[in-house]
């Protein structure tokens, strides 16, 4: 990247309420957070823009470099705001993205309702031509009949198109094809699915390419409408992507591709948390992002988040795996679970206290903002058990009720159960951190970790109010508050690599394993990924090669990353070892004495990053100086289950090296971080806050 | 208890709840099977040390949850206590002690903490191949289906029971999927057992007495409330299905009690000659589920909720003795809930759907080369699903798995385990019965061999010759059609043989509809014929 880049670069991400915007002017960060304008996307980040640059002094021209994120993409499937799409597919398989798994996700629930599909059927048109599984040609494509459908699609007001043709990622000549007969009478884009999303599973494959389709026109256009206002306003540098693997893109890319940039924001917040390991050499960390609406983990290793190649978006169904939408691409591997500091909490048949997925959001809002929501929200629940200042919440901009959340939690919930308020709401966060524990630990261990080897770190408005209860359950003993944790993804924007991953999917047994065959295969891999890297940035370029890799006749991979290097005469054994290595980790034992059971690659990634110059490196420090706190207020605290006196804390006022002893809280503008009695705070080089379980050795 | 001490226990609850999710994910993530690991037939669940099921994973099948939730007290009596020991792992495939027919494989382990026996993890799954006549009706006793492993050891004290292994290599086809899917169904138990003992170690449980009497009771209460609600009385129906060669008849009289609900299957037809035959244990299985979604589709399943359903029958063919065939008990297994659901709307008109295309439509595939030709033998397992009945309020989902909780499989995924190639899965146009809500529509499924190849199927389809009723005035769903592309009428059931270069084309059936079709809106019929859903114009 150029040296004028690194001197001035800007994050802006959309968010579904906030625009948040960071400004990094020489290693001094100026932020903000505006309205996010549904009408007009670029005039929240324009707004921002202008508000940051006059704090810093600096004027327009002087960015190097805008990295933006957007839950756009996302918002317009999840509303299907998309454009008219036309889908053009295999004869026989009109019906993959209507069908989906052909399963209830939802047991129980007779009266369940499947998403709808993105294209409905009057859009599906089929095509003769077929592919077969070994990438064969067993049926011609019908051109002619391509000429038809291109006349149909010319003439109905289509605004886009989407090709998924069976068996495409073994073999796409169908599909490129088909594109060059309709480009010829349309003048929409065209999306096909062994571009976007190559690998096996119609279903998944199919749905992936609509959506690209479907969200394409308007992120082109807005893409565009940004550039030219960014120009406008004297913003000439250049402007990337960042997408939802954690890497950046090209706009012209993205354009091309915009479902690479759902989930982008979050990535952010990954690759926020990945930083701060960086700059602290913790190899193991989890992260843990918790907003209004939802909490999302993730795990870094080595400092990279992990990623995965599925997800699902927009799901329809409390959460419910399988009621989204599968979209198969690259993406930073988190879970999401509807917890969050507005979710509601109500009582279950059970007589059981359960927290989300609903949300009341920012309007109304929880019981204690006194704007008109009555339903308890898990903040309600901590600002009753002390956690939050009813009059130092959000800078104090908002005033909170204490007794309105009271009402609402024993009206709700506490008169059901027989229980007081304090216990309630002491119910509804332990219930809520459950949650949380429960999705951390299903996450670390399928990839095949143990969730209590790692260290924490929080941001997002609520998770410094979460995170040592979570710690506690979790068996972490220690968790960083970073600071400036409210516009966490913004700042995250501004420390991604320039980066691309290419997948192909080629079955090879490890008994008809050709390495010169492969070595080719991973040489055009990485010519496509460093191409795509190359475009934005000009220094050294590392690759990271990995092979998915399976028991033949089992139906999922495990990651087997590989070193940089072609493979010689020993590749067999050397990539069975390695295998077998792997998958003992995740499953206990790898299996043994079956004659003439092989060992297979499904898939090979390759991951090209340019090199990030090295960051100042911060000590872990465990402080030694005691700070008194100036104020106590009474706190409930879930490891003793009774009220206990709490330190109250300014962030403000401490430096680094001060140590706070647990129980206590450190309160803030934009949050509060609770130090429960199993913990000590320590304040770092950087200005973070680690939180230290207090018999715990480092 | 005291406040505190009731939210702890919730807590834990939910704890329990994710460890045996974590044990049916570590199934699906090792599995060989397509039938497991991409259609997800399987269930896992925890009991505790009397055999009592504490919690099951949300993923799984109803047909093995509720026939494995029996299963442990059988593992129980024959293992004695003494003879348990840490590490161990037993296995059974018996029709009448695990869930039902040969194919399912049953592994139960204890678990241990501190020497102490604190719980039971089960898991079933069904596995590809089972040797016998492979994976059909035509077995006329259940010796013919397949090698029978009784109640015994797959794994003692952490070491696997080789013996067995290179037994069962002997009799299968699928030698490789077989054995690697029992591996991963002892890695299953491995990873429930593993998080428990992390759970009750962080929370310094010693047992798990507390936990369960917690559980128990308040699904108890719950269960309690629900049924007191329900309308009190006896309702009885009938269901004609096609059998095998003649048609069978299915009956049940529901009974709702003051505390409990029983289903009897008196006046059902005798065994069949053929392996359609049903062990009660997954007849069973299927009522419980079925009253379940209409009494308490939100409580959990355990123990103390399948207690409120008692379910008898003399020896007919949803109660079939040994040695019965019962290759293919699924299919009047599947047909339960709409039996059931039928008596059952008469006590709640209004609120029960209309029958569906109930059991899956699942087809076994042996392909080879033809003679004298070189080419791949291969061992297909499909599911698929037709249409489910109309719901009061809305239309029936099309193509999907009811009452079954599998998915279908990638078809990407089944070519590339044999030489066949799928030339069309989609929906079947016009075959949803008609109503003011519509039956969900079936499916179109074409299948030849790759060329130089041919194949034998094992046909596992009903509602050819008896198609879904409707209900409050609804029309009744299409019913199915086996065939081949030249025409040539196929059996509904039993091996046939599909010559190189034909297509087998299955036609599924739909599901009933709702309600008088002159009610049916003209916005949703504008929909149906704009999809295409329908396609002519008499209707």
């Amino acid at each position: 990247m150029t040296s004028r880049a690194d001197d001035i670069r800007l994050g802006a991400d959309i968010g579904g309420t906030f625009t948040d915007i960071a400004l990094d002017v020489r290693g001094t960060l100026f932020s903000t957070k505006v309205l996010t304008n549904y009408a007009a996307p670029e005039q929240a980040i324009l707004d921002g823009i202008d508000a940051v640059i006059r704090d810093a002094g600096i004027s327009a021209a002087e960015i190097g470099i805008i990295i933006h994120g957007t839950t756009l993409a996302t918002n317009a499937l999840i509303e299907r705001r998309g454009a008219k799409t036309a889908l053009v597919t295999t004869e026989g398989f009109r019906d993959v993205i209507e069908m989906r798994t052909e399963n209830r996700f939802e047991q129980h629930d007779l009266n369940l309702q499947l998403p709808p599909p993105l294209i409905p059927r009057e859009h599906r048109f089929t095509v003769k031509g077929r592919i077969g599984a070994e990438g064969q040609e067993l049926q011609p494509l019908d051109e002619s009949a391509l000429e038809e459908i291109a006349d149909r699609i010319a003439a109905d007001n289509f605004g886009s198109v989407a090709i998924g043709f069976i068996h495409a990622y073994a073999n796409p000549d169908h599909e490129r094809r088909a594109r060059e007969i309709l480009s010829r009478k349309l003048s929409i884009p065209i999306s096909i699915s062994a571009e976007v999303s190559p690998q096996m599973r119609e279903f998944e494959r199919f749905n992936t390419v609509s959506a690209n389709a479907y969200v394409r026109p308007q992120m082109a256009d807005y893409l565009a409408r940004l550039q030219t206002r960014l120009k406008d306003m004297g913003a000439e540098c250049p402007v990337f992507m960042i997408h939802s693997g954690g890497g950046l893109i090209s706009v012209e890319t993205a354009s091309e591709f915009p479902v690479r940039l759902v989930e982008s924001g979050p990535a952010g917040g990954a690759i926020f948390a990945a930083d701060i390991a960086r700059r602290f050499g913790l190899e193991k960390v989890v992260s843990y992002d918790m907003g209004g609406t939802t909490a999302k983990i993730c795990l870094i290793e080595n400092f990279s988040p992990h990623t995965a190649r599925t997800f699902e978006v927009a799901r329809t169904y409390r959460f419910s795996k399988g009621s989204g939408m599968p979209i198969s691409i690259p993406v930073i591997e988190m879970i999401e679970i509807g917890a969050g500091g507005g979710s509601i909490a109500w009582v279950d048949a059970m007589g059981r206290i359960q927290t989300g997925p609903e949300s009341a959001g920012s309007e109304p809002g929880p019981a204690c903002y006194g704007r008109g929501g009555k339903r308890p929200a898990i903040t309600d629940a901590d600002l009753v058990l002390g956690k939050l200042d009813p009059d130092n919440f959000a800078g104090g901009a908002i005033k909170l009720d204490t007794s309105a959340s009271e009402q609402a939690i024993l009206r709700d919930i506490g008169e059901r159960l027989s229980l007081d308020a304090l216990a309630t709401a002491f119910g509804i966060c332990e219930v809520v951190d459950e949650n949380m524990a429960n999705a951390a630990r299903v996450h670390a261990v399928e990839n095949g970790k143990n969730i209590s080897d790692n260290l924490m770190i929080a941001f997002g408005g609520a998770a410094p109010l979460h995170a040592a209860r979570l710690c506690e359950k979790l068996g972490i003993d220690q968790c960083i508050v970073p600071r400036g944790a409210g516009v966490g993804s913004a700042i995250g924007f501004l420390k991604a690599p320039f980066g691309y991953e290419a997948l192909a999917s080629k079955l090879t047994r490890l008994s008809r394993f050709k390495p010169a065959e492969v070595n080719a295969l991973l040489a055009d891999l990485k010519a496509s990924a460093e191409g795509f890297v190359r475009s934005g940035a000009s220094g050294r370029i590392v690759c990271e090669i990995t092979a998915f890799m399976r028991y033949a006749g089992q139906g999922w991979e495990i990651p087997v990353p590989l070193a940089d290097e072609p493979f010689g005469e020993d590749a067999v054994a050397k990539l069975k070892d390695l295998f077998e290595t792997s998958y003992q980790r995740f499953f206990g034992r790898a299996i043994e004495g079956l004659d003439g059971l092989e060992i297979e690659i499904v898939t090979w990634s390759v991951k090209a990053t340019d090199v990030r110059p090295a960051v100042t490196r911060h000590e872990l420090t465990t402080g030694r100086k005691k700070s008194e706190p100036t104020t106590t207020r009474a706190v409930f605290d879930p490891a003793t289950g009774a009220p206990q006196t709490y330190g109250i804390v300014e962030r403000d006022t401490l430096c680094a090296g001060d140590r706070v002893a647990g129980p206590a809280v450190i309160v803030e503008r934009e949050t509060s971080t609770v130090v429960t009695t199993s913990f000590d705070a320590v304040i770092q080089s950087d200005g973070a806050i680690l939180l230290i379980r207090k018999d715990s050795q480092s | 208890m005291s406040d505190i001490g009731a939210i702890r226990m919730q807590v834990m609850w939910n704890r329990l709840i994710s460890v045996v999710e974590e044990q049916a994910l570590a199934l699906l993530r090792t599995a060989f099977s397509t039938s497991v690991r991409e259609a997800g037939d399987l269930s896992a669940g925890v009991f505790d040390p009397r055999g009592q099921m504490l919690a099951q994973a949300v993923t799984g099948t109803p047909g093995h949850v509720n026939t494995m939730a029996e299963a442990v007290l059988h593992f129980m009596h024959a293992i004695p206590r003494d003879q348990m020991f840490e590490g161990d792992t037993y296995v059974t495939n018996d029709p009448w002690l695990g869930t039902g027919h040969l194919h399912d494989i049953t592994m139960v382990s204890p678990s241990f903490l501190n020497g102490e026996l604190v719980a039971f993890f089960a898991c079933t799954a069904h596995v590809v191949d089972v040797g016998g006549r492979g994976f059909g009706a035509d077995g006329k006793s259940v010796y013919e289906e397949g090698i029978q492993i009784p109640i015994m050891k797959f794994a003692e004290k952490g070491k696997v029971n080789l013996d067995l292994v290179r037994i069962l290599r002997a009799n299968v086809r699928e030698p490789n999927q077989v054995v690697g899917d029992f591996y991963s169904l002892a890695a299953c138990n491995e990873v429930g057992h593993r998080r428990l003992v992390d759970m009750m170690k962080e929370t310094g449980l010693a047992s798990l007495d507390g936990l369960g009497d917690f559980i128990f009771s308040r699904t108890r209460d719950a269960m309690l409330e629900r049924i007191e609600a329900l309308p009190k009385g006896s309702w009885s129906n009938e269901l004609v299905t096609d059998g095998y060669d003649e048609p069978v008849k299915l009956a049940t009289t529901v009974s709702v009690r003051d505390d409990h609900v029983e289903v009897d299957f008196t006046g059902s037809d005798p065994m069949s000659r053929w392996g359609i035959n049903c062990p009660i244990i997954y007849s069973k299985a299927y009522a419980c589920y079925a009253l379940k979604c209409v009494v308490a589709p939100d409580i959990p399943n355990n123990a103390a909720s399948l207690a409120f359903f008692t379910v008898s029958s003399p020896i007919n063919i949803l109660n079939a003795v040994r040695p019965a065939p019962v290759a293919l008990r699924h299919i009047f297994g599947h047909m339960v809930p709409d039996l059931v659901l039928g008596a059952f709307s008469k006590a709640l008109p209004g609120k029960i759907l209309a029958e569906g295309a109930g059991a899956l439509w699942n087809i076994h595939i042996s392909a080879r080369p033809v003679a004298g030709a070189s080419g791949r033998r291969a061992e297909v397992l499909m599911f698929n699903s037709g249409g489910m009945g109309a719901r009061p309020a809305l239309d029936g989902l099309s193509a999907t798995a009811f009452p079954s909780g599998v998915h279908t499989m990638p078809i990407e995924a089944t070519e590339h385990t044999g030489p066949i190639v799928i030339w069309r899965k989609e929906l079947r146009p016009n075959s949803g019965g008609d109503g003011e809500f519509r039956g969900g529509l079936g499916q179109v499924i074409q299948i030849e061999a790759i060329e130089g190849h041919e194949f034998d199927f094992s046909a596992m389809f009903d509602r050819v010759n008896h198609p879904a009723q409707g209900r409050e005035g609804g029309k009744p769903g299409v019913a199915g059609v086996v065939k081949l592309d030249d025409g040539t009428k196929m059996r509904p059931k039993g091996w046939q043989h599909v010559p190189a270069g034909r297509r087998l084309i299955l036609e599924l059936p739909g599901g009933g509809g709702y309600g008088d079709p002159a009610r049916r809106s003209v916005a949703a019929r504008a929909n149906d014929r704009s999809k295409g859903y329908i396609t002519e114009n008499d209707r």
